[in-house]
């Protein structure tokens, strides 16, 4: 493998930031090769870089107006949401339907 | 098979609830999903309000589609693939009609003439120190937008929010070797204008260009 044949095998042993499965040839040509070592590891940095980049924050205006547009869908969808203060109990959706039937 | 009792509800108790048509179960998966959907309509789209469009339009999508969501992939992966369509649609729709489909295969997918890397050196500090510093996410928001298109939105799903190739795929329609090649075209851009700045002008390597 020389160098260019390393660049090309990349994808495959780069996940992320992490090396990973490293096959014979690759290892072999990267311990022997300065340039590709840093290269490669310019690569990983770039990616934990952006992994570890800020979050975007969410305009709190845009929560506001992103909450009510889904709740009107929801509605048109499955029908009116039951105001009761229903935090996702599942275990015990059924139990406290009214039994007027 | 383990049962567990947590106070939390998982994702996946979430999904149930939301299917059976519990809003609140649905928030809450929002509420986990959010930061990722809207960074990444941010990261392809550089813009705020049309940032805000795609987020909403992928969680309208999402409530249209819930029903009938298969769960082949988790939830996350699902809401970035309906993002990143709708991102698309309005990067497509932004850039008019002279652009060329990303999906169209051009010459520059095949490995033969990737660059060489040029400018070689380690970098000065690590990754999560850099990451730290004020000026350097206004300088990788830089890079990435300069990147083509096609070999940036790559790059976001793959490497930064970490679907798979295949997915990635799936979710541009591409297919897999092109997705390969363009990750490496990204990677690669990224990595020298990254280098030139974050790298070691002292410890700079030089490399012979023969290529046997
Ligand atoms: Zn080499």
């Amino acid at each position: 493998m020389n160098c260019e044949e390393l660049l090309k095998a990349l994808n495959d042993h780069v996940d992320g930031a992490e090396l990973t499965e490293l096959c014979e040839e690759f290892s072999q040509h990267l311990a022997g090769c300065n340039p590709c070592q840093i290269v490669v590891d310019n690569i990983r940095q770039t990616i934990s870089l952006y992994r570890a980049g800020e979050p975007y924050e969410m305009p709190a205006a845009f929560q506001e107006r992103l909450q009510q547009s889904l709740k009107s869908r929801w509605e048109e969808k499955f029908g009116s949401i039951s105001t009761g203060s229903s935090t996702v109990g599942f275990r015990e959706t059924g139990l406290d339907r009214p039994s007027e039937n | 098979m383990e049962s567990h009792h947590v106070e939390e509800p998982t994702q996946f108790d979430l999904l149930r609830g939301a299917k059976a048509g519990n809003f609140s179960a649905f928030q809450q998966l929002l509420n986990i999903l959010q930061p990722r959907v809207y960074g990444l309509a941010w990261r392809i789209l550089q813009q705020q309000q049309d940032a805000e469009d795609a987020t909403q339009q992928t969680f309208l999508a999402m409530i249209e589609h819930i029903a009938d969501f298969r769960e082949e992939s988790s939830i996350a992966t699902w809401a970035m693939k309906i993002a990143s369509n709708n991102a698309l649609k309005i990067l497509r729709k932004r850039r008019g009609l002279n652009v060329i489909s990303l999906s169209q295969i051009q010459s520059e997918d095949q490995y033969s003439d990737v660059p060489t890397p040029d400018f070689i050196a380690p970098w000065a500090k690590p990754a999560d120190e850099l990451a730290q510093e004020a000026e350097v996410q206004a300088e990788l928001d830089t890079a990435l937008s300069q990147l083509d298109d096609k070999y940036r939105l790559v790059f976001i799903l793959r490497d930064v929010e970490g679907l798979s190739v295949r997915e990635t795929a799936e979710a541009l329609e591409l297919t897999e070797s092109t997705v390969k090649v363009r990750l490496l075209r990204a990677r690669l851009a990224l990595r020298e204008r990254l280098t030139r700045k974050f790298g070691n002008a002292l410890q700079v390597v030089k490399t012979t260009h023969n290529h046997s």
